[in-house]
């Protein structure tokens, strides 16, 4: 690195070194000489910024005029367009430019050019000074003493041991601010229910797809049977019960153990919800078979069963086990196997407590 | 004394507005509070406009928000929209969406005062961030400022608390998203972050609940701790009196500047309405968060390249830098069978943790390593403080990698360059930026000092270049004057502190590491002109002046 202490690459021999502080230094010249402005010396001048300063004040009076005319005259009516809006809003906002830029300018102008700019130096004081202190420290003491706390420490500690719990019921009131999560996280929508299996539906109008609908390389975005006729909590279960629904040449799926059955004929279905941190996973990648995240990048391998190839990620998608019912229609043969989304906590307890 | 008592002979007002003015100046004595800071001095610099900017910023949200808070309707009910905006006609979506798309469409103004009131708070947390960093750079967070700093800190946290919950209320897509991303990693946090997000949202997300408590967060707690920040802020601010920056006639026992009455004030005041002209502006011919394109929030679709508001970006960045698995290793845990997901957990709490930790403490770490216990009322320039200017780049480049993750996708689609690579450049930067910067910004630092120096000693270039008899070309340079030179002269320039024994002459660990630290802050330095080297200089100078001719005599060089 060197000797920096030095300044210039040529040694000068009066380099203040480590220790060596006090080196004559140059002496404060003090405020430089006032220098006079045009406007302070010439009065055509100071009276050419007087009239700027009341050109910019009438520039604001324009600027008001001109919010009110857009105000009034520009109709919201019934058949308002966009660009109604679109200039009513422009010429809003350019009147309130006007008006306040015109006012700002003037103040500024005013101040700069006829106000006395002559810099003033005034003296700073001590923020505390000992006397205070030591008369806050006198009337503290006093204080203290009067109350007697420190004579009678059965009052202290009983008061301590009050104001500690005081807070207990503000606390406790908050309780109810939601439900404990028990397992609800665990369960979707796609579970059977009462010996039916649910059917996959197009999102968002809920009608079934047929399994001879899904063409090699197509894509749906899929719902459960019944989302749509939910009056409370419909957006809860779609949160978790969003599907993405795809069909590849069944060779290139390398399905694990246990997950043979899970598809069909190439049809597979995998949460749309990220398990990252739960934006819906709504990119799919035709040809190179890639689910991509839109909010973190995060990318899954379908034919790897949704592994995290790239990104935040750290768990593949879980899988929805479909098959074809009576009718040709796709139906989830049972709820995931593991709790879709963003993990949690709990959240292996709870995939034990689903295979279990 | 008696002729004093004629002398305190009632005072009676001679006009109407006097009469007035003095029936309130009895009452609550705003004589004295006239005579205290009618005439009391400011300094002046453009740098000090950015924490106005900030302030001017909030005032104009109170007031469009207030606007904005007479029609809108924080309902998460379900409806179907029945409004002027036909794509959307009909379609069910929450009340308070519909809500806000009357206000942009149904509402006279609507659209501008949501514009305004969102410009202006996109420009509220720049400005704050631009003025902590101001304050930074020039040091001012030193004695007697330091626990100023830490209200300027928690103010930047409130104006980014305010930020997000607004931006959540409209309820449509983008934002819903954003909610659904701080839903998953409050569920990363251990132990207890399933039932925080159960209680946050009422119990399963979205839920119904959300935007009606973020609703009063928005409008009520999170602008009155605001407001209360910034009346404590401008306490110590007239406590203090202002900083000024270094330069002749200015020390840390006076204050140079103008008075508050008449320039002062009327500077500040005209700027607020500058402020409220270029946000209006804005508000004008910009859009901003276009909620109508997005559609109400829908778990399930999602657009392409969505972004945070910038604020939030860095932690947005965080998350998407982190990698889920490097290889075959998995940053999520199951540990005694609960999860732990520190592919979440670690980006969106310690980068953000490590910056307001480091910038809170920030103050009595270097008060530490200089044992500098003096009061400082005039600023450094940065680069009279290298070490410390470069600690600030370093920092700021580790938050503008992240933020500049936050556009991975965008920075991948407009430059035509693939996401993968953008990610694993920025990765690498995440660790390297920093010290490049530290560097990079530390060697500028120093050789500003060396120009000053240069400039100091033997005068400005005047671009005049003179031909010696001997054939030698020289340029002209000309002497600055006394006022000129002394802002390149006058700054301290301390030296690293060696360790000291403490009073039992123990030299304690503790020390050795503060020395060590000192070292590091200070070994590289340049130390200001001294009156002697400018002798001679000078002396140097005046045999090619001499040489140069009979009308140079008075120029070095």
């Amino acid at each position: 690195m060197g000797n920096h202490s030095d300044g210039s690459p040529n040694h000068s021999g009066t380099v203040a070194t480590a220790g060596q502080n006090e080196v004559e230094k140059f002496q404060d010249p003090g405020l430089p000489p006032h220098r006079l402005r045009l406007a302070d010396t010439d009065p055509v001048a100071a009276k050419r910024a007087e009239r700027q300063v009341a050109i910019l004040f009438g520039t604001s009076v324009i600027g008001t005029l001109v919010f009110l005319v857009a105000y009034f005259a520009i109709d919201l009516g019934e058949d308002s367009t966009i660009a109604t809006i679109r200039t009513q809003n422009l010429l809003l906002g350019l009147g309130t430019a006007f008006a306040m830029l015109g006012i700002g300018t003037g103040i500024v102008h005013w101040a700069k050019a006829l106000m006395p700019d002559h810099e003033v130096s005034e003296e700073r004081h001590a923020i505390r000074t000992e006397e205070d202190r030591q008369a806050a420290v006198r009337i503290v003491d006093d204080i203290v003493e009067e109350t007697g706390i420190k004579r009678r420490p059965l009052i202290r500690n009983t008061l301590l041991g009050a104001v500690a719990l005081a807070p207990l019921p503000a606390l406790a009131i908050f309780g109810d601010l939601g439900p404990r999560p028990d397992d609800a996280l665990a369960h979707t929508m796609w579970a059977p229910e009462g010996g039916k299996l649910k059917r996959l539906t197009r999102d968002p109008d809920g009608t079934p797809i047929k399994a001879s609908d899904v063409t090699i390389g197509s894509a749906f975005h899929v719902i459960p049977e019944g989302l749509n006729e939910l009056h409370e909590g419909k957006l809860n279960e779609k949160a978790k019960a969003v599907v993405l629904l795809m069909r590849l040449d069944p060779n290139s799926l390398n399905p694990s153990e246990g997950r043979e059955n899970w598809s069909y004929n190439g049809i597979v279905a995998y949460s749309k919800i990220c398990t990252h941190v739960g934006c819906p996973v709504a990119l799919y990648e035709q040809q190179t078979h890639h689910l991509l995240c839109p909010c973190h990048q995060s990318t899954f391998d379908l034919t790897q069963e949704c592994k995290v190839i790239f990104g935040p990620a750290s768990r593949p998608l879980p899988q929805l086990p479909i098959a074809v019912d009576a009718e040709g229609y796709l139906v989830a043969t049972s709820d995931f196997r593991e709790p879709v989304g963003p993990s949690y906590w709990e959240r292996d307890e709870h995939e034990r407590l689903i295979n279990s | 004394m008696s002729a004093s008592s004629t002398a305190e002979a009632p005072f009676v007002p001679k006009t109407k507005v006097g009469s007035f003015t003095n029936f309130v100046d009895e009452r609550v004595g705003g004589s004295g509070i006239l005579r205290e800071f009618g005439r009391k001095v400011f300094p002046d610099h453009w740098s000090f406009m950015f924490g106005e900017v900030a302030l001017y910023s909030f005032v104009i949200l109170l007031m469009s928000g207030t606007f904005l808070t007479f029609f809108f309707d924080p309902s998460m009910a379900e409806t179907h929209y029945q409004g002027s905006y036909t794509p959307l006609y009909n379609v069910e979506m929450s009340v308070a969406y519909s809500s806000s798309l009357n206000i942009s469409f149904d509402v006279r103004g609507g659209l501008f005062m949501r514009q305004v009131h969102h410009w202006a708070a996109l420009l509220f947390v720049a400005s704050l961030g631009v003025h902590m960093l101001r304050v930074f750079f020039t040091g001012a967070f030193r004695k007697p400022r330091e626990m100023n700093w830490v209200v300027g800190g928690v103010l930047l946290i409130l104006a980014m608390a305010a930020g997000f919950t607004g931006y959540s209320l409209p309820d449509d897509l983008l934002s819903g998203n954003g909610l659904r991303i701080i839903d998953g990693v409050i569920k990363s946090i251990p132990v207890i972050g399933t039932y925080t997000s159960f209680f946050l949202f009422g119990g399963e997300f979205p839920g119904t609940a959300i935007i009606g408590r973020l609703y009063v967060l928005h409008i009520l707690l999170v602008p009155a701790l605001i407001l209360l920040m910034i009346v404590i802020h401008l306490f110590m601010v007239v406590v203090h009196k202002h900083t000024q920056y270094p330069g002749p006639g200015r020390n840390d026992g006076n204050v140079v500047g103008y008075p508050l009455g008449p320039v002062y004030a009327a500077k500040a005041g005209g700027f607020f309405f500058i402020v409220f002209g270029v946000l209006a502006l804005m508000a004008a011919a910009f859009t901003i968060n276009p909620i109508w394109n997005y559609g109400p929030y829908d778990p399930s679709p999602v657009s392409a390249g969505t972004q945070p508001d910038w604020y939030i970006g860095f932690v947005d960045g965080a998350l998407r830098l982190m990698p889920g698995v490097i290889n075959d290793f998995h940053f999520e845990w199951v540990i005694f069978g609960r999860t732990l997901t520190l592919n979440v957990l670690l980006p969106a709490l310690v980068p953000a943790g490590i910056i307001f930790t480091v910038l809170f403490m920030y103050p009595w770490i270097e008060r530490w390593i200089t044992k500098d216990n003096r009061e400082h009322h005039v600023l450094d320039r940065p680069r009279n403080a290298p070490t410390r200017t470069a600690i600030g780049v370093a920092g700021f480049t580790w938050y503008c990698v992240m933020w500049a993750a936050a556009g991975s996708d965008l920075i991948a689609t407009h430059f035509h360059v693939s996401l993968n690579d953008v990610t694993y450049w920025l990765r690498t930067l995440f660790f390297i930026g920093p010290v490049i910067a530290f560097i990079v910004t530390k060697r500028i630092a120093l050789a500003l000092q060396r120009k000053d120096r240069e400039i100091a000693l033997h005068g400005r270039e005047t671009g005049r270049i003179v031909r010696l008899p001997h054939g030698e070309f020289i340029e002209v340079h000309a002497p600055l004057d006394e006022y000129k030179r002394y802002k390149l002269v006058g700054f301290e320039s301390p030296a690293p502190l060696p360790a000291e024994p403490n009073e039992h002459g123990v030299v304690t660990r503790k020390e050795k590491r503060r020395a060590a630290l000192s070292k590091w802050f200070f070994e590289d330095r340049v130390a200001p002109a001294t009156p002697a080297e400018l002798e001679a200089a000078h002396a140097h100078g005046h045999h090619e002046a001499i040489a140069a001719g009979e009308d140079q005599k008075s120029l070095s060089h």
